[in-house]
């Protein structure tokens, strides 16, 4: 008896190369197509009304182009668990498909719904189309470990077969004879839900700047494609006050709902480019806004906490700030910085904002002037833009914030010069901010500078109708530059609970860059510059440029292992005062020589067993910095107890 | 039970120490002596001393404190002072901070049992005052101790600017007057003043090595000298510009004062346009160079471009530069002029024109330039070869944003990647943001 098949649809949210639709209709009697609207996605409350809409938008699209095969979409309200097993019964269903998820709480939900489909006895096919390449396999080529540079991570891509070809897009053809029974009353059980239904109000919200599904996805990539082959340049392009506006050949929130197949997408940029520039081999760059998504989904496959600064193993910990009051300024584009405020203002308005007015946020919230936590900013961003995925967004936001992934954090974009420099006129800001609209573009960046007269034209006095700036720029990045520094030097070398220990401004890994107050034994060895700072590298103390250099470094280990030999011993504080400070404690006596000495040269001759090592002593310095309550009070109580304890066994024995 | 008495019984054999003594189980619990002798072989209690705190000394507190409740003689070894030289005290609201605290109870037991035993000590505090306070609050109990290195970290936002000034300073002074063998004080955004530093100066002239005061507003340029004059060993410093004078420099340059190695600079200006930046004559940093030879002097720039304009007018021997604000064209040419040791240049911002030819004066006129950091500026590719190319393998570092460079006729950024790559000898790539 051929088989009942459903494709579950969850991502994927197209009939292009869609492989494990294909699967369901392969030889099946029928086919039902299900969406469910659970709370893994649909159902959390903190995805804003722009993200609902474009789904609600997919879907439609999703059901209309079923219909033109005689099928339908069937929307079930409720949670996958629950529903299927009374689905698999009442459709006599046999075989289960969709398409692969990558990210960490979508495999375990798999998992559960397939250990759910072998018990009632349904087959279950998964297929991988949202990313380029079975990401496991990116894993393995790097030795069991996520790559944690965008450049190894394309090192090993440059080794790996191309991407699977997209399959073809389903048609009558494909459907054969496999059919959908439709009820009467589909539209009442399972038809598309409206905006309002789910208890949005619609009312005054503007039409959709970025309208979803794959009708519009393919039309969108086409016209991608010929302005690329018009302006023949395949480079990526240079920022200006126009990229920083919604762009009718955008794609990313396409991408992401997979309206759009990346695989498509991959092929047609090769065709063109080949077509173009008559070569074969088109450089790694052409792919690249699919190689950073690929990459984070990469680094994010098997790490559940991805998410997250506290137990996440490639997130280093910064002591963020907590301040809910100027988070919601940040968030609510009241910061006093028009650069700022107008881009908060497109993503709320509009879901989507340009890559680089992303980093100007993120900066700003993070490591630039807020010094709030990334964990923050990646929330808001979650519930406001469009093409925010769990993956992406959150190694994004810690790759914005200076929390993994080796970058220099020497700069701070500055929320004026940034933006004067991509729009000197200003139109940016007036288009979304409009209260500013009658600055002129010598003070629309800095309003609060404009003398009385200027402001009193502009009908705006920065203040009252303008917030005058939350933070001073200048200042807060000085402080955070320095905040930085100092977690990266303490990363360095830090161990134990003593933190006391930091970057060691020496190459020469016998301890002796010990510098001062617990050199005193070695007083001999420490006099002038070079015991100090280390012979050779005495010139490269004052630096604050990190040396994460290249390939080697990249190996299969976590990132704090790697953190603590490319800190360790490339990275050169600043004037080393710190450094030397903690230098002195880590250094002293007791940390001993070898130790150091260790560290200094765990270059590439570590073994596998004393990299795991090192990560887990890293592990415990996380624990101990987060000085959790509960390892606290077991010191404190374990010290306690061992105050008295000398009684107490002395009473048994 | 048994079993583990008998065995912490048969561990002590031949040391016999007395304390040991007191943990051996009565003979009732004892099992044939041949059984015990098998036991002595599997257990770790019998570690010697040394070797315990020698691997103590490369776990955490919390490691370390599980440990010791596994048995008394390494709970013995938990208290040895050696174990206690470092201690960093974590200071946070959980209103303000993710981060916990180090607990009350564990501070006090440090207060009480090791407090003698601190050499090492930092204090690092989150944007609250009321944690700031608490540092305070601790640091005027370290009056028995003998503390060489001494931190106060603001991890968020510089708190110890907001506690009184009186108790900040008594607290401060308690560890300036009893320690008295300081070696190491890291005081960054703190309120510390002249008096207190004549305190410092008065009780640790012989030992202090390093002070690290960037931004403390009430410390005057007499302030400053009168460390630099009397702490003949003083190697690093780290200041305000403010506070930088041509005295100040000579005092560090006098005979009786040994080398000093770095001198880090913070050149801040507040209010744009309102702060007049004095200039340091050429003689004083002549006579610090002929002193110091090899001192480091590093200099972060957070200035409007305007302010710019009494810098490097002269022959200044700045090693490391940090500009972190837009830094006008003009002064970059200034910097290729006048500064023949700069061996690190970081540019976070500039105008819109291309640095190509600051660019190139500086790699040729700066000979130990080894490093570079660019970040919204422009370059054009070849610009950017010809620095390279004239710079060549001495450039160990150079990290330039992707939107720096500017292709051109001559180079793509792909070719530009493989240029530079083969003139450096190894493989190179710009930094690149996410495209997201």
């Amino acid at each position: 008896m051929a088989p009942n098949s459903i494709h579950w649809f969850r991502k994927g949210l197209r009939l292009h190369d869609n492989p494990a639709l294909q699967e369901a209709i392969r030889g099946a009697d029928t086919v039902r197509c299900v969406y469910f609207l659970d709370p893994w996605f649909a159902g959390s409350s903190n995805l804003g009304v722009n993200r609902w809409r474009f789904l609600l938008q997919c879907l439609d699209d999703l059901d209309s182009n079923l219909r033109k095969l005689n099928s339908r979409l069937f929307v079930i309200r409720g949670q996958p668990a629950n529903v299927f097993p009374r689905l698999f019964k009442e459709w006599k269903i046999s075989r289960l498909t969709f398409e692969y998820d990558s990210e960490p709480f979508g495999k375990e939900r798999d998992a559960a719904i397939k250990k759910l489909a072998m018990e009632a006895g349904v087959e279950v096919i998964v297929k991988i189309s949202h990313t380029l390449y079975n990401l496991d396999k990116i894993i393995e080529l790097n030795g069991g470990q996520p790559p944690l540079t965008y450049k190894r991570f394309q090192t090993l891509i440059s080794r790996m077969d191309p991407p699977e070809m997209p399959v073809e897009t389903l048609s009558n053809t494909i459907m054969g004879c496999c059919v959908t029974p439709v009820s009467e009353d589909h539209g009442d059980k399972y038809g598309v839900p409206s905006l309002e239904e789910l208890g949005f109000d619609i009312e005054g919200l503007p039409s959709a700047v970025w309208p979803g599904g794959e009708t519009e996805a393919l039309t969108r990539i086409e016209r991608h494609l010929e302005r690329k082959a018009w302006v023949a340049n395949f480079e990526r392009p240079r920022m200006n006050a126009n990229s920083l506006l919604a762009s009718p050949t955008g794609l990313s929130p396409y991408l992401r709902f997979g309206c759009l197949s990346c695989r498509l997408f991959y092929f047609k940029l090769t065709d063109l480019y080949r077509k173009v520039k008559k070569t074969s081999t088109p450089p790694l760059s052409l792919y690249g806004q699919l190689l950073w998504r690929e990459f984070f989904y990469t680094a994010a496959t098997t790490n559940p906490r991805f998410d997250k600064m506290e137990g996440n193993p490639i997130c280093v910990r910064i002591p963020w700030d907590k301040n809910p009051e100027a988070l919601a300024k940040w968030a609510e584009a009241k910061t006093g910085f028009p650069w700022i405020d107008a881009i908060m203002t497109q993503l709320r308005q509009e879901g989507w904002i340009h890559h680089l007015a992303r980093h100007a946020v993120a900066c700003f919230l993070t490591r630039g002037d807020l010094w709030i936590s990334w964990e923050e900013g990646m929330k808001v961003f979650e519930e406001l833009l469009l093409d925010a995925d769990w993956s992406v967004n959150a190694g994004s936001w810690m790759w914005l914030s200076c929390s993994s992934f080796f970058q220099q954090f020497f700069h701070c974009y500055c929320p004026v010069g940034f933006g004067r420099r991509t729009d000197p006129n200003g139109d940016f800001i007036r288009r979304y901010l409009p209260i500013l609209r009658g600055f002129p573009a010598k003070y629309i960046y800095d309003p609060w500078n404009a003398p009385d007269s200027v402001q009193a034209a502009a009908k705006c006095i920065i203040g009252v109708h303008y917030p005058k700036p939350m933070v001073n720029h200048a200042e807060a990045s000085r402080l955070n530059i320095e905040r930085m520094k100092q977690i990266y030097q303490q990363l360095s070398r830090y161990r134990g609970l003593g933190l006391l220990a930091s970057v060691p401004s020496t190459h020469n890994g016998n301890g002796n860059g010990m510098a001062y107050s617990p050199g005193e034994q070695q007083s001999g060895t420490n006099t002038p510059a070079p015991a100090v700072s280390g012979g050779s590298s005495g010139n490269r103390s004052g630096s604050i440029l990190l040396n994460f250099d290249s390939e080697e470094h990249q190996g299969p280990s976590g990132i704090q292992q790697q953190q603590q030999q490319q800190l360790g011993y490339h990275h050169m504080p600043d004037t080393g005062h710190n450094s030397r400070l903690y230098k002195c404690n880590v250094s002293h006596d007791m940390a001993g020589p070898q130790h150091s000495g260790h560290l200094l040269h765990t270059g590439g001759s570590v073994t596998g067993k004393r990299e795991r090592e090192s990560e887990r002593e890293l592990d415990g310095e996380d624990d101990t910095l987060s000085t959790s309550h509960k390892l606290q009070r077991q010191i404190a109580e374990v010290t306690s107890v061992h105050a008295t304890s000398g009684n107490q066994s002395s009473m048994k024995s | 039970m048994k079993r583990g008495r008998s065995k912490c019984q048969s561990f002590t054999p031949s040391e016999g120490r007395k304390k040991r003594h007191r943990s051996v189980a009565p003979p009732y619990v004892q099992t044939g002596s041949s059984a015990s002798q098998k036991l002595t072989e599997e257990t770790w209690g019998n570690l010697p001393h040394h070797v315990v705190l020698h691997i103590f000394q490369h776990l955490s507190l919390v490691d370390r404190a599980r440990a010791s409740s596994v048995c008394r003689r390494w709970n013995d070894v938990f208290h040895i002072p050696d174990l206690w030289r470092k201690f960093e005290f974590e200071l946070n609201q959980p209103a303000t901070s993710y981060l916990r605290s180090t607990h009350p109870d564990l501070i006090q037991q440090i207060i009480k049992r090791h407090a003698q035993h601190l050499q090492y000590v930092s204090f690092k505090v989150d944007s609250c005052t009321e944690s700031a306070e608490a540092a305070c609050d601790i640091l005027s109990q370290l009056v028995n101790c003998t503390i060489k290195t001494l931190g106060l970290i603001s991890t968020a936002r510089p708190s110890f600017m907001d506690v009184s000034q009186s108790h900040f300073v008594s607290a401060l002074t308690v560890v300036f007057v009893n320690s008295k063998s300081l070696s190491s004080i890291k005081i960054d955004d703190t309120p510390v003043d002249d008096p207190s530093l004549k305190v410092l100066v008065a009780n640790n002239s012989d030992t202090l090595k390093l002070l690290k005061m960037s931004s403390c507003p009430h410390v005057s340029p007499a302030g400053i000298l009168c460390v630099a004059d009397q702490c003949h060993g003083l190697r690093e410093l780290a200041l305000n510009y403010h506070l930088l004078s041509d005295e100040l420099l000579l005092a560090l340059s006098s005979e009786k004062h040994v080398h000093l190695e770095h001198l880090r600079i913070d050149v801040v200006s507040e209010n744009p346009g309102q702060t007049q930046f004095h200039t340091i004559k050429k003689s004083s940093w002549d006579a610090l160079i002929r002193h110091s030879p090899q001192v480091n002097i590093v200099m972060y720039f957070f200035l409007y471009e305007e302010e710019f304009e009494p810098f490097f007018r002269e022959e200044t021997p700045v090693t490391h530069l940090y500009f972190g604000r837009a830094v006008s064209k003009d002064m970059l040419g200034r910097i290729g002029l006048n500064c023949p040791r700069l061996v690190e240049l970081v540019v976070c911002a500039n105008g819109l024109e291309p640095l190509d030819e600051e660019l190139i004066r500086i790699a040729e006129r700066c000979k130990s330039l080894t490093a570079i950091g660019l970040g919204e500026c422009e370059v054009t590719c070849s610009g950017f070869m010809e620095f390279v190319k004239m710079c060549g393998g001495r450039l160990n570092q150079l990290s330039i944003m992707e939107e720096v460079l500017i292709p051109d006729n001559t180079y793509n950024i792909e070719q530009i990647h493989s240029e530079v790559s083969k003139q450096l000898g190894r493989i190179w790539f710009p930094d690149m943001m996410p495209t997201w």
